[in-house]
């Protein structure tokens, strides 16, 4: 049961990938890429990582495929085409491609896999654990680093977004996240457009 | 997984009965499958009806009374007259996406209701990470929102889905820090547990005061995320049309309508099963009648969409830029302290529990 419908999602994630770089409509590519993302989370699913597949699907499938759709929702009309790269430069992405699984599928083959008897779902207490632990094996450096690295993030975006001394102008509405920025003012864009 | 009410074991020995081993699995799945999707389409119609009915006696009217008894049956007519309308669609528009998109609501909600416990044993799928996982499902269903409003290449329904994605994302932060501050509280993340810990007392009880503050956060917010009045900028009629589905017909139109409808439903069912216990009942009143969990789930549920419909016909609408200032200046600073408030009470042992 489990081997189909790892089979079934397997051959999902490769269709939509595969469809995804050679469409030639941006957003479909997108879609297709929202796809093997989804796939993805359905095998940490599988695997029984409720967590990390939760995870995914609220980052990748919910805040990365947003942001995409969203900046091409702003550049992309929808009669455009994706325009056909050259033949060599088609040519070179192909063998880099190759190289790539190549190396891959060696590692996987080569490597012995052992399988586990026992099935143990990690729990969010766990994680909760490890990331706080201290002791040997515990992950409370790389927390913090990554929390600082985000905090630096989140400040540096609220920076750019406020812009240079616009305290004149309406400082009414500056969003926090980068992302609120340009939607706005392409909404207003679109809907001066709109009234005139 | 499977739940073990008398039903439910009668139906399974009945599928064991007849049927090899291996497909008893899949049989049942399917029928438990199909369970939710009969509930769904039934929850939909009755939470349509119950909206025009409400509406009207906010207006003083009588509202839909011809079709059966006291106009029960309007919303399966209009169901109805739906399924037979024609699909229409615009001629440049991406018709691969534009087909796709309804799914992507309907999917999305449809799998939030499955880790909903609707009584002790009634829930088809008890994830340990049950409030993350349905913060993680709505997450997706903007994603419909916004390629429907895309690929239907028309300029309103574009802002429509604009404006959509601009306030899911903006509100889906409210959404989850207010459910985590409840979090703080039942050390759980897994639904069946969240209502373990409310047996002695509902989670609004136990909390008090950063308690009752993160239910109105999450019910600002939660008919934010569901683009309902007064957060209707998406479908704003006197500017944008239909919003981000003008250009959807028949059943296509009815696909969103439903979602809408039934995302509030989930909305509402989050916040019983969070903040009031789910299908406990109040002061253990009927601890000894299981079964009677559904009716108290429904009813408390029912409750918070009776006070989402109340909103609705309440307040006036917001602007735009209105409604990200009360997201990002009020909701979330308030939210943020709000948990640290949590916190310290969870710290020092000032819960209320009986």
């Amino acid at each position: 049961m489990e081997k189909y419908i790892f089979y079934v999602l397997a051959l999902i994630m490769i269709v939509s990938a595969i469809a995804s770089v050679s469409s030639r409509k941006m957003l479909r590519s997108v879609v297709y890429l929202l796809f093997v993302l989804i796939g993805i989370a359905g095998i940490y699913f599988m695997a029984d990582y409720n967590f990390l597949a939760a995870i995914q699907l609220t980052v990748y499938a919910g805040g990365i495929i947003v942001l995409i759709i969203f900046s091409v929702l702003l550049v992309h009309h929808i009669d455009m085409e994706l325009e056909v790269a050259k033949k060599s430069k088609r040519i070179i992405t192909a063998l880099a491609s190759l190289i790539g699984l190549g190396v891959f599928l060696t590692t996987i083959y080569s490597h012995p896999f052992v399988e586990t008897t026992t099935a143990v779902t990690t729990t969010t207490a766990d994680i909760g654990f490890a990331l706080l632990s201290t002791e040997a094996g515990g992950f409370i450096l790389p927390f913090e680093v990554i929390s600082i690295l985000l905090l630096a993030v989140m400040i540096g975006a609220i920076v750019i977004a406020k812009g240079e001394d616009d305290t004149e102008e309406e400082p009414k509405e500056t969003p926090v996240v980068k992302q609120e920025e340009p939607v706005e003012k392409k909404e207003e864009l679109l809907e001066n457009e709109v009234t005139v | 997984m499977y739940n073990s009410l008398i039903i439910t074991n009668n139906i399974h020995s009945w599928v064991v009965s007849w049927m090899p081993a291996a497909v008893t699995g899949i049989t049942e799945m399917i029928m438990i499958a199909l369970a939710y999707l009969t509930l769904f389409a039934v929850l939909g119609l009755f939470l349509v009806l119950m909206e025009r009915k409400v509406a009207a006696w906010f207006q003083l009217r009588i509202g839909p009374n011809r079709v059966g008894f006291f106009g029960m049956f309007q919303t399966i007519a209009d169901a109805l007259k739906l399924l037979s309308k024609e699909l229409t669609g615009t001629d440049k528009a991406d018709k691969f996406l534009y087909n796709l998109a309804p799914y992507f609501l309907i999917i999305s909600s449809l799998m939030a209701l499955a880790v909903f416990p609707f009584s002790q044993n009634l829930q088809a799928f008890d994830i340990n990470i049950g409030i993350f996982f349905l913060i993680a499902i709505s997450s997706i269903g903007v994603i419909g929102i916004l390629l429907g409003g895309w690929s239907s290449n028309n300029k309103f329904a574009l802002i429509g889905a604009m404006r959509s994605g601009v306030q899911t994302i903006s509100y889906e932060l409210s959404v989850g820090l207010s459910l985590l501050t409840m979090i703080l509280l039942t050390g759980s993340l897994q639904l069946s547990e969240i209502i373990e810990v409310q047996k002695s007392g509902w989670l609004i009880v136990q909390g008090h005061i950063p308690a009752v503050i993160a239910f109105m956060i999450y019910m600002i917010a939660g008919t934010a995320e569901t683009n309902r009045a007064p957060f209707d900028m998406v479908e704003a009629e006197s500017e944008l049309g239909a919003g981000f589905h003008t250009e959807y017909s028949g059943m296509k139109f009815a696909y969103f309508f439903l979602a809408e409808f039934i995302n509030m439903f989930i909305i509402a069912a989050i916040g019983t099963t969070v903040f009031f216990g789910g299908w406990l009942s109040p002061f253990g009143i009927t601890e000894s009648i299981p079964w009677l969990g559904v009716f108290w789930f429904f009813l408390k549920a029912f409750a918070l969409v009776f006070l989402m419909m109340w909103f609705r016909w309440t307040f006036p609408r917001l602007r735009v830029d209105q409604l990200l200032t009360l997201e990002w200046k009020y909701l979330l600073p308030i939210n943020l302290f709000n948990i640290v408030l949590m916190a310290i009470i969870v710290w020092l042992n000032f819960t209320i529990q009986f």
